[in-house]
C-alpha cells in the first residue's frame, strides 16, 4: 500500500512538473533572465505549489500521525549557517548553468532525453562527492531536507 | 531562446506539485524534496525506506508519460546548454543541494510552506545566485 501510494504521488508530482514547465531548462533559465528573454511563468509554479502546500499542511499536520507511518518526519534544525547558505549559493550557480534542478530533472528523465540523463548522472556524482567531502571534514551523517 | 508565457499551465502544474507534497506528508509523513528522496534512495535507512523512495522516483519518471497520454506529446525539454556544461552544472547542483540540505522542492515548496526561516534563507540565496549566474553567462560572457 505504501509503495502504491508513493508511486501515485510520484506521478502527480511528475505530471505537475511536466505541465508547469519546470522540466524545460529554456523556460527555467528565461525566468531568471530578467535582462533578456524574461518568462515569468515560474512565479506561478512556485505560487501554486506553495499556497496548496501551506493550506494542506495546516490540516495534515494537525493529525497525530500520517496514514501509513508512525510519525511526521520534519526537519528539526533551525540553524542558518554557512553550510546552508554556501550550499544554496553553489546550488544556484549550478542551476543557472544547467537550467535543471533535481525536482525538474527527475521527472524529465521520463522523456528519455540524453541531456536529462547526463545532468542526472552528474547530479548524483555531485551528491556523492559532497558526502565524501563532508565525511572527510567531519565524520557525521549528512542531513537531508 | 524565447519561451511562451504560460501562467495557466504553470499554475496548474504548481497546484499538482503542491498536491503531491501534501499527499506525501499525509500518507508517509515525509517532505516532498527531490534532493532528500534521491539521496536517500542511494543510502536508504532500511529496505522499507528504499521501497517507497524507488516507488516515488518511478512515479516521477512516469509523469511525462501520463502527460503524453493526456496531451498527445511529450512535455517540452529545450536545452540551450552544451552537454559538457550540463555535466558541470549537474555536478555543482549535486554538491550545492547536499551541503544546502535541499533544493527547489524541499526548501522552495515544502520549507516555504512551513514558513521555515532556514528554507526561506536558502531559497533567497539560491534564487539570487541563479539569477546572477544566468546574467553573467548570458550578458557578461555571452553578451
Amino acid at each position: 500500500m505504501r509503495i502504491f501510494v508513493a508511486y501515485l504521488i510520484g506521478i502527480v508530482f511528475g505530471l505537475g512538473i511536466s505541465i508547469s514547465g519546470m522540466a524545460n531548462p529554456a523556460k527555467v533559465i528565461n525566468f531568471f533572465d530578467v535582462a533578456g528573454t524574461w518568462d515569468p511563468s515560474l512565479i506561478f509554479v512556485m505560487g501554486g505549489a506553495v499556497v496548496v502546500t501551506f493550506l494542506g499542511y495546516r490540516f495534515v499536520l494537525k493529525r497525530p500521525m500520517p496514514l501509513f507511518d508512525r510519525q511526521f518526519l520534519l526537519p528539526g534544525s533551525n540553524v542558518i549557517d554557512l553550510k546552508l547558505l554556501g550550499g544554496s549559493a553553489v546550488f544556484g550557480i549550478g542551476w543557472g548553468i544547467a537550467g535543471f534542478c533535481p525536482g525538474g530533472a527527475l521527472p524529465a528523465l521520463g522523456t528519455g532525453r540524453i541531456e536529462v540523463v547526463l545532468f542526472t548522472i552528474a547530479l548524483v556524482a555531485g551528491i556523492f562527492a559532497a558526502r565524501a567531502l563532508m565525511h572527510f571534514r567531519r565524520p557525521t551523517a549528512p542531513t537531508q531536507a | 531562446m524565447e519561451t511562451e508565457f504560460t501562467p495557466l499551465a504553470s499554475t496548474i502544474g504548481g497546484v499538482l506539485i503542491g498536491t503531491a507534497s501534501v499527499l506525501l506528508m499525509l500518507t508517509l509523513g515525509r517532505i516532498m524534496g527531490a534532493t532528500g528522496i534521491l539521496a536517500g534512495f542511494f543510502s536508504p535507512a532500511s529496505r522499507e525506506d528504499f521501497y517507497w523512495r524507488a516507488a516515488i522516483l518511478a512515479g516521477m519518471v512516469t509523469g511525462p508519460l501520463v502527460y503524453f497520454a493526456l496531451m498527445g506529446q511529450m512535455p517540452a525539454v529545450e536545452v540551450p546548454v552544451s552537454k559538457p556544461m550540463l555535466l558541470v552544472g549537474g555536478f555543482i547542483v549535486g554538491i550545492g543541494v547536499t551541503f544546502g540540505s535541499g533544493c527547489t522542492s524541499g526548501h522552495g515548496v515544502c520549507g516555504m510552506a512551513r514558513l521555515s526561516p532556514r528554507s526561506i534563507s536558502a531559497v533567497a540565496t539560491f534564487m539570487v545566485f541563479t539569477g546572477l549566474t544566468v546574467f553573467v553567462l548570458r550578458h557578461v560572457i555571452g553578451g
